[in-house]
């Protein structure tokens, strides 16, 4: 059996800024916890923003962020259990990428997770994924329960720059 | 050990250089498989000099990186050494916001890393 979604534990787009002034690409899909479900739809993000002109640094970090939140998702919050199911929601404009992913766990604080880079956690080999996207992302924002994401990126100035380093 | 699927490896001057053959170090399996071999030089093998190439590889996460810590744990220890050569820039970014370029040094390319262990 398969749990069905609770629509509160989701955080809803309309509480974002965005600004696609046309019709972005979009992708809304229900997966099973499996990294492969999730690697077919990252490479279809990934296509649209070739498409979309996204290039360079940008591209890497948008691709960081989408892996590491999925498999978070994935693996953290669903446990890999086959009941629980992963929810992507993602668009994107020349100008804008608004990605929102929600598990089926029990959430998380991002807040009260340990800094990666503090002397006594360095050597150890867990905790960077939620780093990057922080670093990566324009926004990041995590539902009150924190089994869902929505993180968004913002096309800089140096748009099409392959050596800008975002 | 058997033969390495995800890696290359090749002898220099003492030092163990390993190349990837994946470009993206993504999938969770290929990244268990990577991880267990890049153990086995140190275990199996007894490499304790390795010197990692990157050229190939465009695009690796953090379940990558671990893999990399691991191994670089596994080396310490026995008095051995783990350098990194030839990242893309934007993994090399990764690895300055991780501060994983404190833990493991980073040469710009080959040359400059089997130098290094001179």
């Amino acid at each position: 059996m398969v749990l069905p979604f609770n629509p509160q534990d989701q955080p809803h787009e309309s509480e974002f800024s965005l600004d696609f002034n046309a019709k972005p690409w979009t992708l809304d899909r229900v997966i099973t916890s499996c990294t492969d479900e999730g690697q077919v739809a990252i490479q279809e993000l990934m296509g649209a923003l070739v498409e979309q002109g996204w290039d360079g640094s940008e591209f890497f970090q948008v691709n960081m962020a989408a892996e590491e939140a999925v498999v978070n998702a994935i693996e953290h919050g669903n446990k890999r259990d086959p009941c629980k199911s992963v929810h992507l929601l993602f668009r994107v404009s020349p100008t804008e990428i608004y990605l929102e992913i929600t598990d089926q766990g029990s959430g998380f604080n991002p807040d009260t997770l340990p800094d990666p880079t503090d002397e006594d956690l360095i050597e150890k080999p867990r905790g960077r994924g939620v780093m990057l996207i922080k670093e990566f992302m324009s926004e990041v924002h995590y539902n009150d329960r924190g089994n869902s994401v929505v993180m968004i990126k913002r096309r800089s100035a140096e748009t099409g720059d392959s050596d800008s380093n975002g | 050990m058997a033969t390495p699927k995800r890696i290359v490896v090749n002898e220099q001057d003492g030092v163990s250089v390993v190349r990837f053959v994946d470009r993206k170090i993504v999938d969770s399996s290929s990244i268990e498989q990577l991880g267990e071999e890049l153990i086995a030089l140190v275990t199996v093998d007894k490499r304790n000099m390795l010197l990692l190439n990157f050229e190939n590889v465009e695009f690796l996460s953090s379940a990558a990186l671990n893999k990399l810590i691991s191994l670089r744990n596994k080396i310490k220890p026995t008095g051995g050494t783990l350098k990194l050569c030839n990242l893309h820039k934007d993994i090399e970014q990764v690895f300055k916001i991780t501060k994983l370029d404190k833990l493991i040094e980073i040469l710009p390319n080959e040359e400059k890393g089997l130098a290094s262990f001179k």
